[in-house]
């Protein structure tokens, strides 16, 4: 289980984060929601190693981990899909899934072995892409959502967490994505999904931790919870 | 697995115009220039299409088109090297300084010359990643301040000339026998057919899909047909120029290196978008510095090979309109000046392009007023298509 316990981050003036906690288990996809300023991009990037809490941290399996920067984050397998997925577009699926990761023996690419390994991952997550030699600049928004994500997974991480990831797509493309988040969370990962929009929220979650004004305002189980529920815990309607 | 995703769909038409919409039209328009001006000029003057003045225009490729290629490999980080003709000057001036005047070995003397080009392209590569100036300012800077110091280097004499003999020239006067051309045709065929053989079972016993069996043999058939045309041609003259095997082999290596390695794929991550391939883990600074190094060092062999054409340096070495042309070669071989797309023979391909015009236009006695014209129209379209290609795949 990773957990974040009391954090705290202050910027300047701005109290963007007070005493939030938040617990992630393996096979659970949690919602993180609340208004603009609610401190759940903050949150997040404390979680993946982007700034250091000024108290607080993150614990693994209730030890505390020592997370100063990304790449500490993902060796203890906490793995980010930024909303604006990082891809590169003039390079192929396979060349965007091991970007930086690259199988190669001595400098040499293993061309077939990344692209078995891309294929068989694709597969799992049932990603359809009809060719996965083209440059990532002729797929859809959402087949470049989904390569994101599966990105995320090659380094066998235990929490995938996701800013916003059907923020710019359609109807259908949307209900990919979803399906694509079910199979994070059939494989046994920590899922943590960062969106502004209720009904996927309420689709695809198990958990909706709501923040407000840097607070914990709320904790709900998603198949109990209605939606004014949550909208008050968010707009603080219910204080 | 079944058998419909062992073998790859040819593309529908509709999926075929997609992919032009979308800058993917790789060589060929740059193959559709060449015959076309193969067609023009040969038909307008009957030397053109001759084996003397064909071997002429091998041999007058060679130099530019290995600027060229360095400049592809600033291009393909979308940065760009304006100091490539000073800095293949300079270098070249400091070779026939040290050959002729200091009377130093020549081969000592070329690698002392690359060196100075490796460290002109780190001091770029510095001033470009630590003090963040722009690549267009750092090498305007090159391109005058290089030029300086190869006027002062030459000082009063204002010219070396090699000893026409001497190994320097000797590269540009070297011709291989026909046994020996016939031999490397037969080994770059064997090697290229054998790679593409061994890798399509290996894809086949990883199942993965493979082109169809028929594609890979035209590939190989007109690769052969290509090299042995070539050759054929030119050795009804005085045979292949070194210097063309030279530059064919540097075209070659970086074209493995760019695909094959993983220095090669990071290149094209930075070019495609910088910030990704920061956050994979890549480190920018020296994948951008790297490619300085090698822009200024491939320039210092240019100019090296330039000076064994010579045999001679003097003040106008590595000016004019070398660097120009070496840019407008890259990018008419389809190398896009935003990042990130193109390949090593971009230079092979846009230098042959370029080269023809001139040698063609020279022929016909035109004035050269004509032939910048038609250049600039030749790199104007390259440009224009380059765009268009861009636009195409972010729409």
């Amino acid at each position: 289980m990773i957990s974040a316990k009391n954090v705290s981050k202050r910027y300047g003036a701005v109290q963007a984060l007070q005493e939030v906690s938040l617990d992630l288990h393996p096979g659970e996809v949690v919602a993180l929601v609340g208004d603009n300023g609610a401190g759940k991009s903050t949150l997040v990037k404390v979680i993946a190693g982007v700034v250091g809490p000024d108290s607080g941290g993150v614990t693994i399996d209730g030890e505390p981990a020592h997370i100063g920067n990304p790449h500490d984050a993902q060796r203890l397998g906490i793995s980010t899909v930024y909303q604006d997925l990082a891809l590169c577009e003039n390079l192929d699926v396979v060349a965007n899934l091991y970007l930086g990761a690259e199988r190669r023996k001595w400098s040499l690419l293993s061309h077939i072995r990344m692209e078995r390994s891309a294929r068989d991952l694709l597969t799992s997550l049932d990603v359809r892409i009809r060719d996965i030699r083209v440059p990532v600049a002729m797929l859809s928004g959402g087949q470049r959502q989904s390569v994101a994500i599966a990105r995320a997974l090659i380094g066998e991480p235990r929490l995938v967490i996701l800013d916003e990831p059907t923020a710019a797509l359609g109807v259908e493309q949307t209900a990919q994505v979803l399906d694509l988040i079910r199979r994070l969370r059939e494989r046994g990962l920590a899922v943590l999904l960062i969106s502004h929009n209720l009904a996927d929220v309420r689709a695809v979650s198990d958990r909706v931790v709501v923040l407000r004004l840097g607070r914990n305002a709320g904790e709900f189980r998603t198949a109990d919870a209605t939606q004014e529920s949550i909208v008050a815990a968010i707009t603080g309607a219910a204080a | 697995m079944n058998a419909a995703t062992v073998t790859r769909k040819p593309y529908t038409p509709k999926e075929a115009v997609e992919r032009l919409r979308h800058g993917d039209l790789g060589a060929w328009p740059v193959v559709g220039a060449l015959v076309a001006i193969a067609v023009v000029f040969g038909s307008l003057n009957e030397h053109f299409l001759s084996p003397e003045n064909l071997t002429n225009l091998a041999l007058q490729m060679a130099a530019t088109g290995t600027i060229s290629l360095g400049i592809i490999m600033v291009l393909l980080l979308g940065e760009i090297d304006l100091s490539a003709g000073s800095v293949s000057g300079l270098c070249a001036v400091v070779m026939a300084i040290l050959s002729v005047r200091q009377g130093w070995n020549p081969i000592l003397a070329i690698v002392v010359a690359l060196a100075a080009g490796a460290l002109v392209g780190l001091l770029h590569g510095i001033m470009f990643t630590k003090l963040r100036m722009p690549s267009f300012v750092v090498t305007l800077a090159g391109l005058i301040g290089w030029q300086g110091l190869l006027l002062y280097l030459l000082g009063e004499g204002g010219i070396v000339n090699l000893p026409f003999d001497g190994f320097v020239a000797k590269l540009s006067d070297t011709w291989l026998p026909a046994w020996l051309a016939w031999t490397i045709v037969a080994l770059l065929v064997l090697t290229s057919g054998g790679s593409s053989l061994v890798n399509r079972r290996l894809r086949l016993a990883a199942e993965l899909p493979v082109p169809p069996a028929w594609w890979a043999a035209v590939k190989i058939g007109a690769l052969t047909a290509v090299l042995a045309g070539a050759v054929l041609v030119m050795s009804a003259d005085r045979g292949v120029p070194l210097l063309l095997v030279i530059f064919g082999t540097l075209v070659v290596a970086f074209d493995l290196v760019l695909r094959h390695t993983a220095f090669g794929r990071w290149m094209y991550a930075v070019g495609g978008n910088v910030e990704a391939a920061r956050r994979a883990g890549i480190s920018v600074t020296r994948i951008r510095v790297l490619a300085f190094v090698l822009s200024s060092t491939l320039a210092a062999f240019g100019g090296i090979l330039s000076a064994s054409r010579l045999s001679a340096v003097n003040q106008g070495s590595g000016g004019s309109d070398i660097l120009l042309m070496a840019i407008a070669a890259a990018v008419i071989g389809g190398t896009s000046l935003f990042g990130g797309r193109g390949r090593t023979y971009a230079a092979l391909l846009g230098i042959l392009v370029i080269q023809s015009i001139t040698n063609g236009m020279f022929l016909l006695s035109v004035d050269s007023s004509v032939r910048y014209m038609v250049t600039a129209a030749v790199l104007a379209l390259a440009v224009a298509i380059d765009s268009l290609a861009r636009r195409g795949s972010t729409t």
